[in-house]
């Protein structure tokens, strides 16, 4: 495997984990906005508690796609800043005003007016983001940002990529309410089960119109989704993924359906890769062609190698300790306050 | 021509707007974690519940300039390719060692950070601390890297350029520590922790003149200014260092920042004073005989270079770089003067008095305004260039047009964010009970 294969996975794997995580805290922030029923107040805690501690290492990850794009890959990283540039600020008007609001809210006076008005701008800005973020990843696919003299500033609003944008949200949603489910007991789980039905449901709908779009608008993705062997047996994999999700759900096996919607949104992340293969933006940036020199990228890869033997135990511990079942007492126990 | 220019231009102000608002959560997501921890390690120690509020109430306010420190610095990360593209294009693979080890860096706070605001009761008291010693290192080891790769754009190394003006022989491990990359991550960090420390000691004193004796805000004076007050001590020396190595690696930089237009052995050292380029000389100075070279090179009779001595289309803009300098440099002796009082009285054993505390208070934004100000010395001195020598900031620019859109669009937002951060950080410090001692004691050691 070449460097730029081997950093182009590394991204490609950066960007599965962004989604199952950061993605899943969007999602959570979509259904702050819609909570309803006799329990409204309960599930927005829920959504709360949730998120509260991890957002922002999940967060992390889209800064790390960034940074390795712009080392491995600088003329792709120029190449989108400057034909995305609407879409792009837009996404970061999302980031900035939903980290900022859930910050602000639970800092805020406790009292409903105040707490409800950060909720408004927490979960707007949780459906703008992933909206936009889907968007520029549509939008690499079309062909539409060819570099030269001609910007087409508006190639990012045309079906395909906001297809794409409404699918991440979506797919965002229901990742979001699988884990809430988990995560919620006795009638507020169902709530959610509830919910993640819905939501998988309008999946299963958006991920037919991004399909059938793509035979259209991105030939390359449509080609890669149906005529190539090699990303086939990813298809099978996901429908497969989608459907155990489904089946656990109605069965009230909110455990499994977590683990099989988590398979679901990572093979999804990892076909959309597939298909695209090795274009980074169309029609000509390829792995090969935008890629750096090699000595950054082998240095990238040491470093990347030798980071991860940090991080990955650093994340174990942050997921062990507020997502366990069990109290953490690996060096001391915590005191009961 | 003039479409473009204003572009530039708006680029230029809406990236600086950027930085001058991130900068300031940067330094406080440097310094304070480490204030925040060692509250919290007093605690421990000594059971004293006071070091605990103070603790828990400093871990509040870390929570929200930490979260607005990072949407901001996401702003920046997405807008060095939104507005220098051409910049990023040509030096991304060169710079890119540093800003991904920041990555790591800055993966180790976020994950800390939330295992110390949220583990209070579910992690047990060591691993809490040492959440508390990981962010606080954490901070720093990303401000080290972030400030390589602007040590880069001042003295750039480990590449050469080829005919078609494309970077060739990249060797990032050169690159990453470019010469004189020591002097500007030691001044970088030294800056942060007497910033942020002046800026709370501050507040705290403020309080302290307000109230009175009052136990918390006594405690929180002492971590902050302790931290602060060395590092504005410790500052001069760094800045001496830095001067010399700038005399070397940046001569055009010293002689703007110097208002120095004759190249001359003996070179004075002016204390204020206008620069004016079109006449090529600094007037209404006061002026040092011979300071400027024995501060630059420790040797009174040494040759500094004027700006006279480089082609004019090199010279950054000699009024503001003048200007941003004796700023900076005057505001961190007047910090460095505090500092030394504080440490006079602590060393007597004595508790501030009302001057004392009145100076903080006077003293408190001060160490900000320097951090700016140095901030806006390295970037105006740098210019016409992005990165010095090798890419003019006009060539770097961004071909997409009307960015006055979002330079007012980010201007409103950094002002809604700012406000409210100065709201709640208010909520969360200003309103502790006059009589901390109600607080319930907490022995640290108490259950098994």
């Amino acid at each position: 495997m070449s460097p730029h294969d081997l950093l182009g996975a590394v991204i490609l794997a950066a960007l599965v984990l962004y989604a199952l995580l950061g993605g899943a805290d969007f999602g959570g922030g979509i259904w702050d906005l819609l909570a309803s029923g006799p329990r409204t107040r309960a599930q927005r805690d829920l959504v709360e508690r949730a998120i509260g501690p991890i957002w922002e290492a999940n967060h992390v990850w889209l800064i790390l796609v960034v940074v390795l794009l712009f080392t491995g890959f600088p003329a792709a990283f120029a190449r989108v800043s400057i034909a995305l540039f609407t879409p792009l600020v837009l996404l970061l008007v999302g980031i900035v005003l939903r980290g900022a609001a859930f910050t602000f809210r639970t800092y805020d006076r406790p009292d409903d007016r105040v707490q409800r008005r950060w909720g408004v701008v927490f979960s707007g800005a949780s459906i703008l983001a992933p909206l936009m973020l889907g968007v520029v990843v549509g939008a690499l696919a079309t062909g539409r940002l060819a570099g030269g003299a001609t910007v087409d500033a508006l190639a990012w609003l045309s079906p395909f990529p906001v297809a794409t944008g409404l699918f991440a949200a979506v797919l965002f949603a229901y990742l979001a309410a699988t884990y809430l489910a988990v995560e919620a007991e006795g009638v507020l789980r169902d709530d959610f089960r509830r919910r993640a039905i819905a939501a998988g449901a309008a999946v299963f709908l958006c991920a037919l119109l991004v399909a059938a779009l793509s035979s259209r608008e991105a030939p390359l993705v449509f080609e890669g989704l149906t005529r190539r062997t090699f990303t086939l047996p990813l298809h099978v994999a996901t429908g497969a993924a989608a459907i155990v999700a489904f089946g656990a759900l109605f069965r009230d096996r909110v455990r499994l359906a977590r683990t099989a919607a988590v398979f679901q949104v990572a093979l999804i992340v990892i076909g959309w890769g597939a298909s695209q293969y090795p274009y980074l933006v169309t029609p000509d940036l390829t792995l090969a062609s935008a890629a750096g020199p090699r000595a950054t990228l082998v240095a990238v890869l040491w470093a990347l190698g030798a980071g991860a033997l940090f991080l990955l135990p650093a994340l174990y511990l942050l997921f062990r300790i507020f997502k366990g079942e069990r109290p953490f007492a690996v060096v001391d126990r915590a005191r009961p306050r | 021509m003039s479409g473009a220019v204003s572009d530039l231009l708006a680029a230029r102000a809406l990236f600086g707007t950027s930085l001058v608002f991130h900068i300031v959560f940067a330094a406080v997501g440097v310094a304070m974690p480490l204030f925040m921890v060692l509250a919290e390690w007093r605690w421990r120690r000594t059971g004293d519940p006071v070091h605990l509020d103070v603790a828990r109430r400093w871990a509040k306010g870390v929570a929200i300039l930490f979260a607005v420190g990072a949407v901001s610095g996401t702003v920046i990360s997405f807008e060095l390719g939104l507005l220098w593209p051409r910049f990023m294009a040509f030096a991304g693979p060169i710079i890119g060692m540093p800003f991904s080890l920041e990555g790591f860096a800055f993966f180790a706070e976020a994950i800390f950070l939330g295992i110390y605001l949220y583990g209070w009761d579910r992690t047990g008291p060591r691993l809490h601390l040492a959440a508390g010693a990981m962010v606080a290192l954490s901070g720093a080891v990303s401000a080290f890297f972030v400030t390589l790769a602007n040590a880069w754009m001042n003295v750039p190394a480990g590449f050469s350029v080829d005919a078609a003006g494309a970077a060739t022989g990249v060797a990032p491990a050169v690159a990453m520590f470019p010469p004189g990359w020591a002097h500007e991550v030691v001044h970088v960090l030294l800056s942060s922790y007497a910033a942020t420390g002046f800026a709370v000691a501050g507040i705290h004193a403020f309080l302290l003149l307000r109230h009175g004796d009052h136990a918390f805000h006594r405690a929180a004076l002492r971590i902050a200014l302790g931290v602060g007050a060395l590092a504005a001590l410790l500052q001069p020396l760094s800045g001496d260092f830095s001067a010399r190595q700038i005399a070397r690696t940046q001569p055009v930089k010293l002689a703007a920042l110097e208002g120095q237009f004759e190249t001359e052995r003996g070179a004075p050292l002016r204390v204020g004073g206008l620069p004016d380029a079109a006449a090529e000389q600094t007037r209404f100075a006061l002026e040092i005989p011979r300071g400027l070279s024995l501060l630059a090179f420790h040797d009174p009779g040494a040759e500094v270079k004027g700006l006279k001595a480089f082609p004019r289309d090199v010279w950054p803009n000699t009024r503001l770089v003048h200007l941003a300098f004796q700023v900076m440099v005057g505001l961190g002796s007047l910090l460095a003067l505090v500092a030394l009082a504080w440490v006079v009285q602590r060393v007597r054993g004595r508790e501030p008095g009302p001057r004392l505390l009145r100076a903080i208070v006077l003293a408190s934004p001060m160490g900000f305004l320097a951090l700016e100000a140095g901030w806006l010395v390295t970037e105006w001195g740098r210019q016409p260039f992005t990165i010095w020598g090798t890419m003019r900031t006009a060539d770097a620019v961004t071909p997409v047009t009307n960015l006055a859109a979002p330079l007012v669009a980010f201007t409103l937002l950094y002002v809604f964010l700012g406000v409210m951060v100065i709201v709640l950080v208010r909520r969360q410090i200003a309103h502790v009970p006059v009589d901390a001692a109600a607080a319930p004691h907490v022995p640290p050691e108490a259950a098994p």
